[in-house]
């Protein structure tokens, strides 16, 4: 059965990238590598796998990846950054990895505190070690386990209790391939402490066509009463595969909000797990994904009710054109004794191709009585009578139907706090409408 | 005491009450010895005296299902110890076989007192309800009613080892193009060792002038039942076919992998209702039916309409997904559905859409309730194919959970490859409201009844699908189902 379960997939495995990787010796680190490497070695999941059902990575198997050099980082061109009117501290990562030259994260804010993970292996590894030591069990999350066994790079954020940090910590990362496919693992920590304020923007981008196999882990934890906000814009040429997944974990009375935009990539696939560790805490994932010529975008979320009296929101809205595939599931646990849990979810998807094609999953699992747990679904094209509503006021087709899209998309922007965040994603969204109808 | 509080008492008290059909018939069974090989199919077959094509189709679906040793399903929410199939006697019939009743007089007197404790005595049905029955004793149908009336109008209502002989074109051309036998685990295992079970066949343009219906009886001990019916409505007919059943008390888990097959062509229609009261095991979760069930519909017609209806109180375990193939323009399919798990018990029950022609439309209706220690899951799939243009579905299921210790789960499917196509689906899960109990409680109303008012209407949507005499019957077994389990 384990065969079938599996791609074979012939990365550049084991030994020589990991005596090559950042840290090597370090007795915990190798253990900890050794165990991704264990638990990846059969292969990439397959689509008998139910959370893998509608997306295969079949073409991500057939590509033969080179060995990252350990130092690849190229003073390349980056491009413009689709965050430049954002203020504060950023790192920016090329193929994984660190590039010093474009990152600026000295002279932090109080109560901040920033370790780019290379650097704080080689610099200080015990401090790294209290914080990745003890991450994320890997078993049932294979795409966690490559990242394990093969990260190179990425960093650690953290704020102190009651620290609240007014521009937001970006992490752009941006791949430059060269002639052979290429694939980089990056792991983000984010340690948002109790009472603090926290907002994380994430960018992974990449020019072209030129195949390249990004899959960060990020893994966060909102302490107590902490408020922490996270956008993602995913802009990645159509050559790209990108398999991201978050775990969150909220202490009591915490509010956790994730904002993603997922334009790019050729196949992507966007995983969060969001887990409730305290009582009153809330969580909200929007996501925006939107999709052309044959790309594949699939969102994956996990919110489990753990414990009593949470609440979690949960919306994501897309829009198919020509040949592309959206896939979403969404699942909802409620664990026995989690009452008073209050959970709504809501997948919508336009499509505006007769060849697009969108796969819904919502699933709710509860084991307490005491809940209020509804999802909804909707799939479509845009509704006849809006197309009408407009025409009959002058607009001609293609205008309409941009309006309604950008209708449609809009109601998930305005819920980012952060006004230049907000407006940089608003101006990729209209980019795309734009191109498209 | 909060009426929480007093939920949770009732449904450990009840935990201790039997149910309500459990007895066992003794009547000395004609069995296969234990064990599934070639041999046992051949034996089946000879038994039944089959022709020669439909033992080769036996066995090649043997074959595949030896194949198959990997795919038994895992993917439903459903847990139990390994089935031993080796273990399990794959045919019984009643003695009396060799020599088949004509009529009720010449059926097995103890045959007859089984149905009466079940309250269906048979001569009252035939005349009080105009139902023809076609009751099924274990695996061999013992007694069929209203056969000459239906057979003036050209309908075809018999078992299907009866079809085989009187009209095997329409059994060889029909078996097994809506399930073929390579479908499933299940139905494969089904396709090799099927004993018996209803073929209906309704001609050009006629409406069937009564429901007809067939009572499923589990008995003889250590027997899986494995029941094939064939349901074949065609240009412009009208069928509707209800099924129901109880079982006697037993130890033992039983196997049930049933098979139903429906066919309708152009403007017909069928409606299928289930009512499924299998022995649930007792509180503890021991014994009880095991029902992996696969039933599906092919609207192979433009217009044609299939509906299922179907409100499950028994079984131990439930795995039944009861699917509509909408192939012809404009044709449409129904699931309603009502699922209530007490004590132990556990269903995967849901549908499956599949929109292949254009303006097809399809209604999803669950309802599933959960008590005790049971979990109950909807599951289900609506596809749009590319061709389906226009196609509308609507989906709406909610669950309602009775105490802190069970589950209810929702895992639907809906794949959408055509813009045209609009696919709504709708949640809810909810308990019963201290609202809704007070504000019945106030106007006198006990606490037991207000609650079997408060699940009844809950139900409603579905219950008023079913057929008259089915609805009765299912509005009083909503109501057993879940006697004491509420304050």
């Amino acid at each position: 059965m384990a065969s079938r379960r599996t791609i074979p997939f012939d990365y550049p495995a084991s030994g020589a990238i990991a005596a090559a990787l950042p840290g090597a010796g370090l007795p915990w680190l190798d253990a900890l590598r050794a165990e991704g490497r264990r638990l990846s070695a059969d292969g990439l999941p397959s689509t008998r796998l139910e959370a893998w059902k509608y997306t295969s990575l079949a073409p991500l198997a057939a590509l033969e990846f080179a060995a990252p050099a350990a130092d690849s980082v190229a003073e390349a061109d980056l491009g413009p950054d689709a965050f430049d009117a954002v203020d504060g501290p950023s790192l920016v990562f090329v193929n994984g990895r660190l590039s010093a030259s474009h990152s600026r994260f000295d002279a932090l804010p109080q109560g901040l505190r920033i370790v780019a993970l290379a650097e704080g292996l080689a610099d200080d590894p015990a401090q790294v070690e209290a914080l990745v030591g003890g991450t994320a069990p890997l078993n049932g999350d294979p795409m966690a386990a490559f990242n394990a066994a093969f990260a190179a790079d990425g960093c650690i954020v953290e704020t102190e209790p009651g620290a609240e940090v007014q521009e937001p910590v970006r992490l752009r990362f941006v791949a430059a391939p060269g002639g052979e496919p290429l694939a980089y693992h990056p792991r983000v920590i984010v340690r948002a402490g109790a009472g603090s304020r926290l907002a994380l923007v994430e960018c992974h981008e990449g020019p072209g066509g030129a195949p390249s196999w990004s899959n960060p882990l990020v893994d966060v934890r909102v302490g107590e009463g902490a408020v922490l906000s996270h956008v993602k814009l995913q802009i990645e040429g159509e050559g790209a595969y990108h398999t991201a997944l978050t775990k969150a974990a909220l202490a009591g009375g915490a509010h956790y909000e994730s904002h993603l935009l997922a334009l790019g990539a050729g196949l992507a696939r966007h995983e969060i797990h969001v887990r409730f560790d305290g009582e009153d805490a809330d969580c909200q994932l929007r996501g925006g994904y939107m999709a052309r010529g044959s790309q594949h975008v699939d969102n994956t979320t996990v919110i489990d009710h753990a414990v009593p009296h949470c609440e979690s929101r949960e919306v994501y809205k897309g829009v198919l054109d020509d040949t592309a595939r959206g896939v979403f599931q969404g699942r909802i646990v409620v664990r026995k004794d989690a009452q008073k849990t209050d959970g709504h979810q809501l997948n919508r998807t336009l499509l505006l191709s007769p060849k697009a094609e969108i796969d819904t999953k919502p699933e709710l699992e509860i084991y307490a009585d005491d809940v209020k747990c509804s999802h909804g679904a909707t799939a479509g094209e845009p509704e006849a009578d809006q197309l009408f509503y407009l025409r009959s006021r002058g607009l001609d087709h293609r205008t309409a139907l941009a309006l309604i899209v950008e209708g449609f998309m809009g109601e998930l922007l305005g819920e980012i706090g952060h006004e230049p965040v907000r407006a940089a994603l608003a101006v990729r969204v209209a980019d795309w409408i734009g191109d498209a109808v | 005491m909060s009426a929480q509080q007093e939920a949770a008492q009732a449904v450990e008290s009840y935990a201790g009450e039997r149910y309500k059909y459990g007895f066992v018939t003794d009547v000395e069974a004609d069995s296969a010895p234990p064990g599934l090989d070639q041999d046992t199919i051949r034996f089946i077959s000879a038994k039944k005296g089959e022709p020669e094509w439909l033992l080769a189709w036996r066995l090649k679906a043997f074959e595949r299902w030896l194949q198959m040793e990997d795919e038994e399903p895992t993917w439903a929410k459903l847990h139990y110890p390994p089935i031993d199939y080796q273990g399990a006697c794959y045919y019984s019939a009643p003695k009396s076989d060799a020599d088949r009743p004509k009529s009720l007089d010449e059926v097995d007197p103890e045959l007859l007192k089984t149905y009466e404790k079940l309250g269906i005595p048979l001569q009252e049905q035939e005349m009080l309800a105009g139902v023809a029955v076609d009751a099924v004793f274990d695996s061999v149908s013992v007694a069929t009613t209203f056969k000459d009336k239906l057979a003036e109008l050209g309908i075809i209502f018999c078992s299907i080892s009866e079809a085989v002989k009187e009209h095997p074109e329409l059994v060889q051309r029909y078996l097994g193009s809506v399930v073929p036998y390579s479908d499933n685990f299940f139905a494969t295992l089904n396709s090799a060792v099927f004993t018996d079970g209803s073929f209906v066949y309704v001609p050009k343009g006629v409406r069937c002038p009564m429901e007809l219906s067939t009572y499923f009886r589990i008995n003889a001990a250590n027997t899986g039942q494995f029941e094939r019916t064939l349901v074949i409505a065609d240009e412009g007919s009208y069928v509707s076919y209800l099924e129901g059943c109880t079982a006697p008390m037993r130890d033992e888990n039983q196997l049930h992998a049933a098979v139903v097959e429906l066919i309708a062509l152009d403007d017909a229609e069928i409606k299928y209702s289930t009512v499924q009261n299998w022995y649930p095991g007792d509180a503890e979760g021991r014994g009880g039916i095991y029902n992996f069930v696969t039933k599906r519909g092919a609207c192979r017609g433009a217009n044609a309409k299939i509906s299922w209806t179907q409100v499950e109180t028994g079984s131990a375990i439930t795995w039944k997904y009861p699917s509509c193939i909408l192939q012809g323009d404009n044709s449409v399919g129904e699931f309603y559905s009502i699922a209530i798990t007490n004590n132990r018990q556990q269903a995967d029950t849901g549908t499956k859409m599949i929109h292949m022609g254009r303006n097809t439309k399809s209604r999803i209706v669950s309802k599933g309730i959960a008590a005790g220690r049971s979990d109950s899951t909807y599951r289900g799939l609506v596809r749009i194919q590319p061709r389906a243009e226009g196609a509308r579905n609507h989906t709406q299921c909610d669950s309602l959970l009775i105490g802190a210790t069970c589950g209810a789960h929702t895992v639907p499917y809906i794949e959408s490859r055509n813009p045209t196509a609009r696919v709504e689906h709708e949640a809810t899960t909810s308990k019963i409201s201290e609202d809704q109990l007070f504000y019945c409680r106030q106007r006198g109303i006990d606490e037991e009844d207000a609650v079997a008012l408060i699940v009844n209407g809950f139900c409603r949507e579905v219950l008023q699908e079913l057929p008259m005499e089915f609805a009765v019957e299912a509005q009083k077994l909503v109501a057993i189902s879940l006697e004491g389990s509420v304050g």
